[in-house]
């Protein structure tokens, strides 16, 4: 199946209770699938078609407020408008799931796939010091399994997470497993699990708000400082990355999504010409596998970061590396999707000959 | 009548709702804001549906609205109150769930989201606060505001070439097929508070009869952005407010 109908799969597959959604190509079948497997019937999940990326958001925002499991999706466009209510949702401390099928931009840009929207996701697109666990799925599989893992990691921190997909990623079909059917959580399961959900106050408790607002700075700089500290046990426990062939690199490529795909093949291409080339798929964005890139940069001769963008992973590859070995980039934009050969070119032309010159 | 007359429980005549709590309130004297908090607290109480109730704050003088009623809330971004109504009901159909909202964020930067929720007929419960400017930044012009009236950034008053006509999104979401009963009333007479709290009490029950949703606009005063006092802002009020906003249900089916 395609990677976005294997979203739709996932969704209702892990306990999905509310999807709101708009929409816009490159991912419209998310929606689509979901409302011809009309899980409302079956699971009770509810799934609605809304007027806007605006509402859409905010009724995550509704959802999660209520301790459901809640979830949007979008391409580029959509999720720029949404960068309010994803600022909220991360101001509140609310766990959800948003899925970014990117393409290119700026603008309304093309339909064709991009990673352009890499700051945007990882820098926080919107006002305010926050991050978004970002998962970047680099098959269909893992279109399925990080819709699943995003939920999970969304509620054990209390924050949203987005899988970071690219047009082709959504539109491709492969064979899927999909995860395990979980029932969604019953009103008492979901009391035990989040006791700040908004479920009606019993006489017991005081009542419960959701809220991101603090008037006074000092109570401001309090959630602040408790969302830093979660990010960087974020950044502690949760960083996932791939590697190939990088035990005796003297080159590593480090690229996410389908671009580590096709790097793959580079990595093949050069090894057969003598070139000891590895590769290095960040699976999580936010938080990025600095500690592996550093151990690396310790063992090899440069790295080179390919990207359907303007090179934006390249600066965070460059903050890790820290000026120990070149960090250079290479990628297209606007939709373009570079070739295998053309990477193997990049790598030597930016890395193996100017090394040589110097 | 002695002190013990006047303490004898068979005797009283009010009692404060004990789904308000005794926070200080932030609203100006004269603000209709308070009153209609104490009618929701009421209503929550009499209906005993304090442990099925909802509610959305704004972004407005409102915003505080969780401050003062003991009850589950979710505070909204600007405008969105609607769009989290609708998901907080959807999932959890068997709940009270209700708008808070000023003039600003249901007919200025939530529109979209006060005309969609009302065309789907969201099971919901929309209390519309309208004073017709924006209150809690300082008196800025509002989509309500009254031709000719001044505010903060209409100092010399609403100029329809330039600013457009005052909104008036009740009387639009009237004709929603969504909409069960949009109503208007007031609260500056004790007999026109009673009505409003009979109008939110039937907004309340209608959010469980499935009939669509219903919209009680409170057209209210803003002593301070309208700079008078209290007593002047009632009369200001019925003189100028009433004739563009007139009271009444415009839909009850």
């Amino acid at each position: 199946m395609k990677g976005n109908e294997a979203v739709a799969h996932a969704a209702i597959r892990c306990g999905c209770d509310g999807y709101f959604g708009y929409p816009i190509t490159p991912q419209s079948e998310i929606l689509e699938t979901l409302t011809e497997l009309e899980p409302w019937k079956t699971t009770g999940m509810v799934v609605m078609q809304v007027e806007s990326e605006t509402a859409s958001i905010n009724m995550v925002y509704g959802a999660a407020g209520c301790g459901k499991r809640a979830m949007t999706s979008s391409s580029s466009p959509g999720i720029s408008l949404m960068q309010e209510g994803i600022s909220y949702l991360a101001g509140a401390e609310l766990p959800c799931v948003i899925v970014n099928v990117m393409r290119g931009g700026p603008g309304l840009g093309t339909i064709q796939p991009s990673q352009a929207d890499y700051f945007q996701t990882v820098k926080g697109g919107g006002h305010g010091d926050y991050k978004m666990i970002t998962l970047a799925p680099a098959s269909v599989q893992e279109m399925a399994d990080h819709t699943v893992l995003a939920f999970d990691l969304a509620f054990k921190y209390r924050t949203p997470a987005m899988v970071l997909a690219d047009g082709i990623i959504g539109q491709m079909m492969e064979k899927v497993v999909l995860p395990p059917f979980v029932p969604r959580r019953t009103d008492e399961e979901i009391i035990a699990e989040c006791p700040w959900a908004t479920l009606g106050k019993p006489a017991d408790r005081k009542p419960n708000v959701i809220n991101s607002l603090r008037l006074e700075a000092a109570d401001m700089e309090k959630l602040n400082l408790a969302l830093q500290s979660r990010y960087r046990e974020i950044e502690k426990e949760e960083v996932r990355f791939e590697e190939f062939n990088c035990d005796d690199a003297d080159y590593i490529i480090v690229a996410f999504g389908i671009t580590a795909r096709i790097c793959q093949k580079t990595v093949e291409l050069a090894r057969a010409e003598g070139i000891k080339a590895g590769l290095l798929r960040p699976i999580t964005l936010f938080p990025f596998p600095v500690n592996q890139l550093k151990e690396y940069a310790k063992r090899t001769k440069g790295m080179l970061t390919v990207e359907m963008s303007a090179g934006q992973m390249v600066e965070d590859v460059r903050l890790a590396v820290n000026g120990k070995v070149p960090v250079e980039y290479y990628g297209r934009m606007g939709g373009i999707v570079p070739a295998p050969d053309e990477v193997l070119h990049a790598l030597k032309d930016k890395l193996i000959n100017s090394t040589v010159e110097e | 009548m002695n002190l013990s007359d006047i303490i004898n429980p068979a005797n009283l005549v009010y009692e404060k709702t004990t789904v308000m709590n005794d926070t200080p309130m932030h609203y100006c004297p004269g603000c209709s804001h308070g009153v209609v908090h104490k009618l929701i607290g009421e209503i929550v109480q009499e209906m005993d549906i304090q442990d099925k109730t909802i509610g959305i704050a704004p972004v407005g003088c409102g915003v505080f609205a969780y401050n003062y009623l003991d009850i589950d809330w979710q505070q909204a971004a600007h405008g969105r109150a609607p769009a989290l109504a609708t998901a907080v009901k959807r999932l959890l159909p068997d709940r009270y769930v209700f708008t808070y909202q000023g003039d600003g964020d249901l007919a200025a930067i939530g529109t979209a989201e006060t005309i969609h929720a009302c065309n789907r007929g969201e099971n919901i419960a929309i209390i519309f606060i309208n004073n017709g400017i924006y209150g809690m930044t300082g008196g800025q012009m509002a989509p309500t505001t009254l031709n000719g009236m001044k505010s903060s950034t209409s100092p010399n008053g609403r100029d329809i070439p330039t600013n457009g006509y005052p909104l008036n999104i009740t009387t639009l979401l009237a004709q929603l097929q969504g909409t069960c009963y949009v109503t208007r009333q007031s609260v500056h007479t004790v007999a026109t508070v009673r009505k409003a709290k009979k109008a939110i009490q039937k907004a309340f029950e209608n959010s469980m009869l499935n009939k669509g949703t219903s919209i009680v606009e409170i057209v209210s005063t803003c002593s301070s952005g309208w700079k008078m006092t209290p007593a002047d802002s009632n009369d200001w009020m019925v003189d100028n407010m009433f004739p563009e906003y007139p009271m009444g249900d415009l839909k009850n089916i």
